[in-house]
């Protein structure tokens, strides 16, 4: 299990690392494209990118504790 | 300290997600860093709001006290707070009430009572002194009972009023002892001394209450006293009266004969008198007359002495018997008492007779006196004649019977005229006489009269005493009489009782013999039943024993058949014992080929062995399948490698000590992370027997199972680690897994070995 950990966290940070470049250079093209060289979609890009990998890291660390539910159909047997 | 500030730090760590004031007022500090005056509003108003909570929480607490009581519960000093600004927490009022009134009535209950047990004694006291002596008597056996003062008080009360013996009732024995004996006593004394001899018989009765009955020799020999006393008295007091009476009787006898020769000498003389008076006899006869006169008057008056002092004497001797009578009366014997009453009876017959005697004497004086007087008339008479005569004739002598010649007729017509003078003097005398008999007669007849008058009054005073005491003797008679009676009849009674008494007796006794009968029989059968039973436990005791000698040889053989048999089986057994042992040693070896990073070698072959080896034994084969198949497939790790990975696994697990189903979000990771950098705990520590709710915690768990890694105790371990909650336990779980399937199988091979063990010791035969 140790090893998994390692493994998740590995996995995490690459994710991370590459949503946040990503989201930046989103930013960076829509920045300059479309805002005029503003500086917020950047910050946007880059804070959008860094909240998806932060949510796809910790959603990778909670899948153990995930309960899936189904939603089951009345039986006519009551 | 640390750890209680990380504690802080979770906490505040949860409440993150609801709390943001706190960010808010950070921002609006940052924007409006200026406005200065914003923030004293804030703090003004932040002030106000609390100092309006804490005013109102107050007031409400004063209104409501359920309020106040929930909120000194809840919250640390509010009690101090609250007590300061509105007083202590009123009590109920209603308990105190009732207790107060409760303390009030027993005290006054106390004192009613304390007041009934005085008046009781009080009025006891004026029922006794009141009520009669039966009534008495229960009152006292009550006061004795309540109270002792009371009792004695009411004893002394009763002792000094009571005329009947109130005596209370456990003495009742002794009271009718002691009331016997008085009763006889009380016989013996008149009536006059009963009540004080039965006063002072009740006090002595009444306060020597613990008297025992006085035994009956005592009681005979007191009787035999009293009458030998009585008997004495007695003896003494008719002793006296005899003598008294004899020496009264003689007096008397010797007064009576003088009164009688008086009677005599006066009847001789007045007749000597009488015919000395009327006889015309010669002057020779005469003269001799007058002598003889002389002597039966000399006779008279000497005879008349001696009767006057014989009856002195024997007035004087009666006058002695009379107070020996009283004396001897006085003693108050009874015995003496017809003694006593013949003396009186003599007595009065003797003063009677001499009365009589005396009245004859006095009667015959009388009559002497008469004739005297008579004689004297007569003789004066006749000497006054004598002397007219010789006054006339001076020179005639007196006897002038015989002058016929020697007288002349003057003489003779002198003679003749003087008789007829004399003879008409005489005349006018008896006319006279006549004349005056009629008053002389009445004279007399009144000095008669009185005379009869006095003479009766002394003898009717005379009969009158004799009468009376007559009737006091015969009264007397018949009291002795109606005595005599009473007490034989009272003798009567007393045998009577006696008799009932021995009667009584008699039946007690003949019932007490056939109790006494029934319960010796009783016995003797009981000790009979008790002999016979234990004879019959004896011979049963006996039988039993052979019994059981037989038993035993028997089993004893039988045993020794068995051996014999079961030595054959017993080698056999040996023999597979012994298979199984080397099998399981196998598997034991096989055990131990694990090295420190790769597992043993698969188990099959060995366990297969071993299930060969004992096919009939089900506990083995059990046991033999009871192998868990990755053990058997792969092979199980040493416990070397597993506390080598342990240590790895521990940092890990440290690291995420906070993660679990709720908490596991990337921020509780990152404070996790700083957590288990912070959080220094010891690297061993020896786990407590009992686990408590604050040993759970992950930290301490692991340094619990590390103390118990290194000092080989894998099971305790691995129960330690399973206490591990949330992301820590999963990542520990296959480390977990491994260490149950290296426990499971130590202790199957243990297990195996132990029966094998104790098999081959089983069947190992001794030297």
């Amino acid at each position: 299990m140790a090893a998994e950990h390692g493994r998740k966290w590995d996995r995490c940070l690459a994710d991370t690392a590459v949503k946040t470049v990503t989201g930046i250079s989103v930013g960076i093209v829509f920045s300059v494209l479309f805002f005029k060289r503003r500086t917020w979609p950047v910050s946007f890009g880059s804070g959008l990118g860094l909240g998806m990998g932060y949510s796809n890291c910790q959603h990778d660390f909670r899948s153990p504790y995930l309960i899936h539910g189904r939603v089951v159909k009345e039986q006519s047997s009551r | 300290m640390l750890r209680v500030c990380l504690r802080g730090v979770k906490a505040t760590a949860r409440k993150n997600s609801g709390r943001t004031r706190l960010t808010n007022l950070q921002h609006n500090r940052g924007y409006t860093a200026g406005e200065s005056s914003g923030a004293s509003r804030v703090v003004v108003a932040g002030l106000l709001t609390v100092s309006g909570g804490v005013g109102g929480t107050i007031l409400y607490a004063k209104w409501d006290h359920k309020f106040r009581a929930a909120v000194e519960k809840n919250v640390p000093y509010s009690e101090w707070l609250l007590g300061l600004a509105l007083g202590p927490a009123p009590q109920d009022t209603g308990l105190p009430i009732k207790k107060r009134m409760e303390s009030l009535q027993p005290p006054s209950m106390m004192e009613k009572q304390m007041r009934t047990p005085t008046t009781k004694p009080e009025k006891k006291l004026k029922e006794t002194a009141e009520h009669p002596a039966p009534d008495a008597s229960s009152a006292l056996v009550q006061s004795a009972q309540s109270i002792q003062e009371a009792s004695a008080e009411a004893t002394q009360i009763i002792s000094a009023i009571s005329e009947v013996q109130s005596v209370p009732a456990p003495c009742d024995t002794e009271a009718a002892a002691t009331g016997r004996e008085d009763c006889k006593e009380c016989n013996d004394h008149t009536v006059a001394m009963e009540p004080t001899a039965v006063l002072q018989k009740t006090d002595s009765a009444g306060t020597a209450e613990p008297l025992t009955e006085r035994p009956v020799e005592e009681v005979a020999a007191r009787l035999a006293q009293q009458d030998q006393e009585e008997n004495n008295v007695v003896a003494s007091v008719s002793a006296s009266l005899e003598d008294s009476l004899a020496s009264s009787a003689q007096a008397t006898l010797q007064a009576i004969g003088a009164q009688e020769a008086a009677l005599q000498a006066i009847g001789q003389h007045t007749h000597k008198l009488k015919e000395a008076m009327e006889a015309e006899a010669p002057s020779e006869e005469k003269s001799t007359q007058w002598k003889d006169l002389e002597t039966a008057l000399a006779d008279r008056t000497t005879s008349m002495n001696v009767a006057k002092t014989a009856l002195l004497k024997a007035n004087e001797a009666l006058d002695s018997l009379k107070s020996v009578i009283d004396k001897s009366k006085g003693l108050k014997v009874a015995a003496a008492r017809p003694l006593i009453l013949a003396a009186e009876e003599n007595l009065h017959k003797m003063v009677v007779d001499l009365d009589k005697v005396v009245s004859k004497v006095q009667s015959a004086e009388s009559e002497a006196k008469i004739v005297a007087q008579y004689s004297e008339l007569v003789n004066e008479a006749k000497q006054q004649f004598h002397r007219e005569v010789s006054s006339l004739t001076p020179e005639i002598q007196a006897n002038w019977k015989g002058l016929t010649g020697k007288l002349s007729t003057d003489d003779l017509n002198a003679l003749i005229a003087h008789a007829h003078r004399r003879i008409d003097q005489l005349n006018r005398e008896l006319a006279e006489q006549r004349v005056r008999e009629q008053i002389h007669i009445d004279a007399a007849l009144e000095q008669q009269k009185l005379e009869d008058q006095k003479a009766l009054e002394k003898a009717v005073g005379t009969a009158l005493q004799h009468v009376k005491e007559e009737a006091r003797l015969e009264q007397e008679k018949k009291l002795a009489e109606l005595r005599e009676v009473i007490e034989a009849e009272m003798r009567t009674q007393l045998r009577r009782q006696a008799a009932a008494h021995t009667d009584h007796v008699r039946d007690v006794l003949k019932v007490q013999e056939q109790e006494l009968k029934a319960e010796a029989e009783q016995v003797l059968s009981s000790k009979m039943l008790e002999q016979e039973t234990r004879y019959r436990q004896l011979t049963q005791e006996q039988l039993d024993n052979f019994t059981l000698d037989m038993n035993a040889a028997y089993a004893r053989l039988k045993g020794v058949e068995e051996a014999i048999d079961s030595h054959v089986e017993a080698e056999e057994e040996a023999r597979k014992a012994h298979q199984l042992w080397l099998s399981v040693e196998a598997l034991n070896y096989t055990l131990k080929t694990a090295s420190a990073e790769s597992p043993s070698m698969p188990l099959e072959d060995a366990a297969e062995a071993v299930r060969a080896s004992c096919v009939d034994s089900d506990f083995a084969l059990a046991l033999a399948s009871a192998l868990p198949e990755k053990s058997l497939k792969r092979g199980v790790y040493s416990e070397a490698s597993l506390r080598a990975r342990f240590y790895s696994m521990r940092s890990l697990a440290r690291r995420v000590a906070l993660i679990d189903e709720s908490h596991n979000t990337l921020y509780q990771y990152f404070l996790s992370y700083i957590q288990a950098a912070l959080l220094f705990e010891s690297q061993q520590e020896a786990p407590p027997t009992q686990l408590h709710s604050e040993d759970l915690d992950a930290f301490k768990l692991l340094s619990y199972a590390s103390y118990c890694l290194e000092h080989g105790d894998l099971e305790l371990a691995a129960k330690l680690v399973n206490q591990l909650r949330g992301e820590a336990r999963r990542v520990v779980e296959d480390w977990l897994t491994e260490a149950r399937l290296t426990l499971e199988t130590r202790q199957v091979a243990s297990l195996l070995s132990a029966y094998a063990n104790a098999v081959g010791l089983g069947t190992t035969q001794a030297p």
